[in-house]
């Protein structure tokens, strides 16, 4: 009797096709499976990215999974880059020609740093915080320049000011707003932030856009015209405007896409057997309703592993859980979880367009129904609430983090919290006892998460 | 004696271990980042464990919570 494996191809190595590739391996020990990356090295933590630039830890240690590892599991792993589709003939070519075939096939290709939209790109002093080879780069150029731009709005353009202000570079961050980061901090949360930057002596300059990368006649980065006509002379240019997702080499397939890839709820696309979960891809989410991109390590590892049960003949839907992110800014914890626009709708947000920032989501920028907030703070400590009638929609906890468990869990579950809110405008202290307490009695769990399944 | 010396080298604030001294880890916060692993003074992977959510088993830990306080994204804490 001839026994038929199935071959499994998953297009990118990160933390949704590694983890994808471990999830098939679990449940198909026979299976044929080939990870295509156009990096060379194994899958890293791109997260860890910020630490390196602070030299917390050595580049190689955010390397999380060994050769042996990729031996051990059976996995083949493959450099080279995706160039083109051929769903009908399940193959997929790659740029030097090779072309593989697949029975199933994931493609967790994430996202790509954006360029700056303006002339001197390419100059030899552009620097950017999102791949491992560009995090080295960004060390080496940090030990001989002695003064910074760095521009974005997000949590990489602030990891990035962090990274090169303790490599002892003289760090200025330029921000096209009157605020840090509107659609996800308020204005307070702002100032604490801002204070923090200042006091590990990154010099923040408001209402402030590049409008091109000036170079010397060695192609090196010498200074930055300002959209006033100044210029601003640097030597070290820190992009950290947004990233986009890698679908450029999908054009002419049939995969239906929007900002991403769109999936199921078994991560399934339009085309059967073909696979999507990572930065690439958008997800429905239950409580906007809408199908939204998570730039999220944790999400693309929840998506990799659905992905792979769903690949290796399970039929689960994915438990899409409430988009949040915990960072230390400045040795500032930040937990955003869920809806955490400051703003009550659109019409309220000044225009800022760009591109999303990793580390962030989608639907932390949207806005809830009916909208109200509840503010606390303590010194530095802060405690964000976003509502939609009587349930929390989102949170942004800065400094002492004693309820963000507490709020996800509320927030995951659409907890009815009418009983919390005559604690709403009581002081920090108050309300997050409130808040503890109301979570350790589990009445909010009596009605579970609503999950409703949808294929394509 | 060498465990002894970096009991007390490890900080203050977790240098007493909690609960049953054990290090559990909530595996949706870990990033992978390996920042724990490189500050275990018994080098111990600890992002084996974080990023499956399992708790440390392994026999050289010595509960000093350097990896706890190390963690920038919440992920590690004492096993109650």
């Amino acid at each position: 009797m001839i026994m038929t494996t199935t071959s499994y191809l998953i297009i990118g190595n990160g933390a949704a096709g590694a983890t994808a590739a471990e999830t098939i391996r679990q449940r198909d020990g026979q299976g044929g499976i080939t990870i295509v990356t156009a990096e060379a090295y194994p899958m890293y933590s791109r997260p860890g990215l910020a630490y390196v630039a602070t030299g917390e830890i050595p580049p190689h240690q955010v390397i999380a999974r060994t050769p042996e590892w990729y031996d051990r599991q059976r996995i083949e792993r493959l450099q080279a880059e995706a160039a083109r589709l051929d769903v009908r003939a399940r193959r997929v070519g790659l740029a030097d020609g090779r072309s593989l075939s697949y029975d199933r096939l994931l493609i967790a290709t994430g996202a790509r740093a954006v360029p700056p939209p303006y002339d001197g790109g390419e100059l030899d002093g552009v620097v950017y915080l999102d791949t491992l080879d560009g995090t080295r780069h960004l060390l080496r150029k940090a030990r001989r320049a002695r003064r910074a731009v760095v521009i974005g709005g997000g949590i990489t353009a602030l990891e990035m000011a962090e990274g090169l202000a303790r490599q002892g570079v003289e760090t200025h961050y330029f921000v096209r707003g009157s605020s840090l980061w509107s659609k996800v901090f308020n204005e307070a949360e702002s100032a604490i932030l801002e204070e923090k930057l200042s006091q590990h002596g990154v010099i923040v300059h408001y209402r402030t856009e590049v409008s091109e990368i000036l170079g010397n006649w060695r192609g090196k980065v010498r200074a930055v015209r300002l959209k006033d006509g100044t210029e601003f002379k640097c030597d070290l240019f820190g992009v950290a405007i947004g990233v986009k997702p890698h679908l450029g080499w999908l054009q002419g397939s049939p995969l239906q896409m929007d900002r991403a890839i769109l999936v199921d709820d078994y991560l399934q696309t339009n085309v059967p057997g073909v696979y999507a979960a990572g930065d690439c891809a958008q997800v429905l989410d239950r409580w906007t309703g809408q199908y939204m991109l998570d730039v999220l390590w944790p999400s693309a590892v929840a998506e990799g592993r659905a992905a792979g049960v769903n690949m290796a003949n399970g039929r689960v839907p994915y438990q899409k859980g409430i988009p949040f992110n915990v960072c230390l800014l400045f040795g500032l914890h930040i937990t955003a979880i869920g809806q955490v626009n400051p703003h009550r709708d659109a019409a309220d947000e000044a225009e800022e367009f760009q591109a999303i920032s990793r580390g962030s989501s989608e639907v932390w920028f949207t806005f809830p129904r009916h909208y109200s907030s509840a503010w606390a703070a303590k010194g530095p400590n802060t405690l964000r609430l976003v509502l939609d009638g009587n349930k929390v929609v989102g949170a942004l906890i800065v400094g002492e983090q004693s309820t963000a468990d507490a709020l996800r869990d509320l927030i995951e579950y659409e907890a009815d919290v009418s009983g919390l809110k005559p604690f709403l405008r009581a002081d920090s202290d108050r309300l997050k006892c409130e808040i503890l307490k109301f979570w350790k009695s589990g009445e909010w769990r009596e009605r579970p998460p609503i999950v409703i399944s949808r294929s394509f | 004696m060498k465990q002894w010396f970096i009991k007390l080298w490890a900080k203050d604030e977790t240098a007493t271990a909690a609960g049953n001294g054990r290090v559990a880890a909530d595996g949706t916060r870990c990033v992978q980042c390996g920042v724990c692993g490189y500050n275990c003074p018994m080098g111990i992977p600890v992002r084996d464990y974080a990023r499956q959510g399992l708790t440390v088993s392994d026999d050289r830990c010595i509960s000093c919570g350097q990896c706890i306080e190390v963690c920038p994204r919440g992920t590690l804490r004492w096993e109650s």
